[in-house]
């Protein structure tokens, strides 16, 4: 597979810190999952389920209906609507905006499509302060790194990492008492979200009957962007939209406690434009940008349109015994996991990480957690079907195609099947009932070497099961 | 223009012309309120609240509620929204609070400087134990949010059993409001070594007092 | 009874594993069915499908279709390979309308061996005795797929003189995963021995599950880890007295 992916793979498995980190995190996170919709926690868990799918599905299905019913009421209200195909279209709106106003000093809160445009980096381009807000992030942003996870962007680092960085960034003495940081972190904060003259926030979902948007925290942060600065601008995916108010009643329900097991986060905001008059603070304007960047490319296909259901609850990470072992980084973009399995490669077309689809075992267990029910093993099988037919087409891994249709032609021919095997097991060592953990020519190939390189394999038995049936006749 | 390229990409790709209308299969909002009594309700806020490390006390009446808030804002700056509620308990009239504040650049002074902000609430609901604040010009939205202290007194007849019920009496919360926050306890983060840490940007410390 | 069953051993059952394929008849025999193996049967295609080549696999779902066309009763000894004919044969053959209508037929006749014993013989106890304390790995297609997870453990209730304890996690995946055991080695590897530190913490001697491709990934890892616990097919189980 591809070389890249593999050695970051590599790297993360070596690194015995981080997968403990990894592998208990996101536990931690599995566990109350699986205990806040527990058959007495919960009993219609699985209704919601259904029903938060259905919804999702029509509302894709009809996708621009309900961004125009989004747009208008959005637009009666005195706010505005801007769509952008991508991250450039995305930049140029907040950079012409921040210039229009004169500001210079952007807070943000946490929002997977501002790191798919990385819009902060092409704001600190043009001179701009833009400052992460959630303190995971704010982290991150200090140490210049990508988020390692949907729901716990700074997984990977210890106290004594966020010691050292604050230390350095913020010109501190040396505290390594968790709480004291966040205490640090937050004042800091507190007087960029006062001073802020712009406030950039994501949107769990969009409201079309509303023309509002819901974020959905625990901290205050988001709260704090979304009312301290005079303008507020939302940054969402097309297909957050959903299409009444009342539908959240389905959709908050299963959000937080699929995220983390929480009922519901510390605050839900929804938010309809910019404040109405009378009401006391919040922004003067108010802005949702639509984004595309890939999302229509995804929506032809029927099968796998569900890819746009996603919540970003990030319980299918923790649920993927692959990724509590290669953790968020070994993933080439933004999003990591199941859905950043099905997700990039739509998005991004699918040589961007042709082995993306196939480091899964398929085990299903991320289809069983999705609270919108998305059948990502599905869509996975059907990647890995798109890939191996674009192969085919440009003459790629001949070698693996020729295989499998040796593998197809011995299948259907018992006979040489049989005597193909048979042959195999007499070149084989016969390991005197023990398992084998090493095999000579010709047997030793790739794939077998591969196999060695972890486990044993077991020891050819002295009869196959058909020559031991026949035997009994 | 983007807008309409979009548009067309979408419609195209799901084989819509434009101007038409949703298919009919929308699934029928799933709203399903339980019955709940009166005590069940303070239970199970009580119960939830607390899991969550705020806390709920409660009041027969309005004096007793004044009763409860003095001694939690002794000697402690205090800010209180417009709520009516608030000023027929006779809060807004305590010692140390500061109140009637209609203008948004003193508003954010006072409560950047507060310890305390006392709300009333909208609704609250029993099976999460959440409250549920409508921003107008009785409430603002900085007061339950810049203080590390919040105190919300109000009505118990605004306690309602859940989402559901919430999105039944309310389902056009935009028709009413720029902004309606729900509340689950104090604000919290779990983002360095997943160790959990109450109090970050918002309050740390929630307290509901439920007045009747 | 004296009612038909044909086996579908599986590839790795047949080359790898026959021991698993002979206690599977045992077991059926002594229940009184009539046990056929037809011998024209190869594999379920299931490795080419996983991997991409829905034409190759689509050869290999058609040569088995052919196989087990005259056969009401068919019994596998995995639930990968059972879950491959019943759940995904029907995703290849979306253009084929004739061999699809053949492939529903076909779904309602094929069985995972545990779920024929409690839903079509109807029993529970097979007259088996092992004295051994044992724990039970769930295969991710048998567990999610077919969503079994009590017929094991009710068989196994009844097998007297064993002690069945529950490894926690009890539903992590072993890292198996078809090619890609091969294609992601280090990756399965990592995944098969956090599997292993799971079944050594039950104290289990022996490992027990309905899939013989997990049981390889984990054997094979027990044995490259220098452990002395065994595994054995719910089969081999069930066949001992």
């Amino acid at each position: 597979m591809s070389v890249e992916f593999d050695r970051k793979v590599h790297d993360t498995l070596a690194d015995a810190n981080l997968q403990l980190a990894i592998y208990s995190s996101t536990g931690r996170l599995k566990r109350g999952r699986s205990a806040s919709v527990a058959d007495a926690e919960m009993p219609d868990y699985q209704e919601l389920r259904t029903q938060a799918h259905a919804i999702k599905k029509h509302a894709i299905d009809n996708l621009d209906y309900y961004l125009e019913e989004f747009e208008r009421n959005v637009t009666a209200r005195g706010g505005k609507v801007v769509y952008c195909k991508d991250a450039t279209e995305v930049a140029d709106f907040v950079l012409g905006l921040a210039k229009q106003r004169g500001a210079r000093l952007i807070v943000k809160s946490k929002s997977m499509t501002t790191e798919e445009v990385d819009l902060n980096e092409r704001l600190h381009h043009h001179g701009l302060e833009s400052v992460e807000t959630d303190l995971g992030e704010y982290i991150l942003q200090l140490a210049h790194e990508k988020p390692y996870h949907i729901v716990l962007p700074a997984l990977h680092k210890t106290r004594y990492d966020v010691a050292d960085l604050f230390t350095r960034e913020l010109h501190v003495p040396r505290e390594t008492v968790i709480e004291k940081q966040t205490a640090l972190a937050c004042s800091v904060l507190r007087d960029k979200f006062l001073a802020a003259d712009i406030g950039i926030s994501g949107a769990n979902f969009l409201v079309a009957d509303s023309g509002a948007i819901v974020v959905i925290e625990n901290e205050g942060n988001a709260r704090l962007t979304t009312t301290a600065p005079k303008v507020h601008i939302v940054l969402a995916g097309i297909e957050k939209v959903i299409p009444r108010a009342r539908d959240l009643a389905t959709f908050l329900k299963l959000l937080a406690r699929s995220a983390t097991g929480q009922l519901l986060s510390a605050y839900t905001s929804f938010l309809s434009g910019a404040r109405r008059p009378g009401e006391i603070d919040g922004p003067d304007e108010f802005y949702v940008v639509l984004l595309d960047n890939g999302r229509t490319r995804l929506l032809p296909d029927r099968e796998k349109r569900q890819t746009l259901y996603c919540i970003r609850c990030g319980a299918c990470l923790n649920a993927c015994p692959v990724y509590r072992k290669i953790g968020g980084y070994s993933f080439p973009w933004v999003y990591s996991g199941p859905i950043g399995a099905i997700l990039t490669p739509q998005f991004m077309g699918v040589s961007h990480e042709p082995a993306l689809p196939f480091a899964s075992s398929l085990c299903g267990a991320c289809g069983e957690v999705c609270p919108v029910k998305i059948d990502i093993p599905k869509v996975l099988l059907e990647l890995r079907s798109d890939i191996k037919k674009a192969e085919a087409r440009d003459g790629q891994n001949r070698l693996e195609k020729l295989a499998f249709r040796a593998f197809a032609w011995l299948m259907t021919h018992p006979r040489i099947y049989e005597m193909a095997c048979r042959m195999a097991a007499m070149m084989a060592p016969s390991g005197n009932g023990k398992w084998i953990s090493s095999v000579p020519p010709p047997l030793n190939l790739p794939p077998v070497r591969a196999w060695l390189s972890q486990r044993d394999l077991p020891p050819p038995p002295a009869k196959s099961f058909r020559e031991l049936w026949r035997q009994r006749r | 223009m983007t807008r309409d390229h979009i548009l067309h990409r979408i419609r195209t790709a799901l084989g819509r012309s434009a101007g038409q209308a949703a298919s009919p299969d929308v699934p029928p909002a799933r709203l399903v309120v339980p019955e709940m009594d009166r005590e069940a309700r303070i239970r199970s806020f009580t119960a939830r609240l607390e899991a969550l490390g705020g806390k709920t006390l409660c009041a027969a009446t309005r004096d007793e509620a004044r009763a409860l808030v003095a001694p939690a804002i002794e000697g402690k700056r205090a800010v209180a929204s417009n709520a009516p509620f608030l000023a027929e308990c006779g809060i807004t009239s305590l010692p140390g609070v500061e109140s009637g504040i209609a203008d948004r650049e003193r508003l954010r002074a006072v409560c950047a400087a507060a310890q305390v902000g006392i709300t009333s609430a909208d609704y609250a609901l029993a099976d999460t134990g959440s409250l549920v604040m409508l921003s107008s010009p009785q409430e603002a939205r900085m007061i339950s949010l810049l203080p590390p202290v919040h105190i919300a007194v109000a009505p118990l007849e605004r306690m309602l059993t859940g989402l559901d019920e919430l999105f039944t009496v309310l389902p056009r919360p935009a028709e009413q409001t720029s902004s309606m926050v729900l509340i689950t306890g104090p604000s919290r983060t779990a983002d360095i070594e997943q160790i959990l840490v109450r109090g970050a940007h918002g309050p740390g410390q929630v307290i509901v007092i439920l007045v009747g | 009874m004296g009612e038909r069953v044909a086996l579908f051993v599986t590839c790795l059952v047949d080359q790898l594993f026959p021991n698993v394929g002979m206690s599977m008849a045992s077991v059926l025999e002594r229940l009184g069915y009539k046990v056929d193996f037809p011998e024209n049967q190869t594999c379920c295609g299931q490795p080419a499908f996983n991997s991409g080549y829905r034409g190759e696999a689509r050869a290999v779902a058609r040569h088995f279709i052919r196989t087990f066309a005259g056969y009401e009763r068919i019994v596998v000894p995995s639930g990968s390979c059972t879950s491959m004919i019943v759940h995904h044969f029907a995703d290849l053959f979306g253009k084929e309308p004739e061999t699809l209508r053949q492939v529903h037929a076909l779904e309602k006749r094929v069985w995972e061996f545990s779920t024929f014993l409690t839903e079509v013989a109807r029993v529970e106890d097979v007259g088996a005795r092992l004295a051994e304390v044992v724990t039970f790995h769930d295969g991710c297609h048998a567990l999610r797929e077919l969503g079994i997870r009590a017929a094991p453990r009710r068989l196994l209730a009844r097998v007297r003189d064993l002690e069945l304890r529950e490894m926690r996690p009890d539903d992590e995946c072993c890292g198996f995963g078809g090619t890609f055991a091969v294609k992601f080695a280090e990756l399965s590897g990592a995944m098969a021995r956090t599997k292993i530190e799971a079944i050594l913490e039950t104290g289990a001697t022996t490992v027990v599950s309905l899939d013989p491709s997990c049981l390889m990934q984990i054997q094979g890892a027990l044995a490259r880890a220098g452990k002395a616990v065994r595994t054995m097919h719910l089969a081999e189980v069930l066949a001992s007295h």
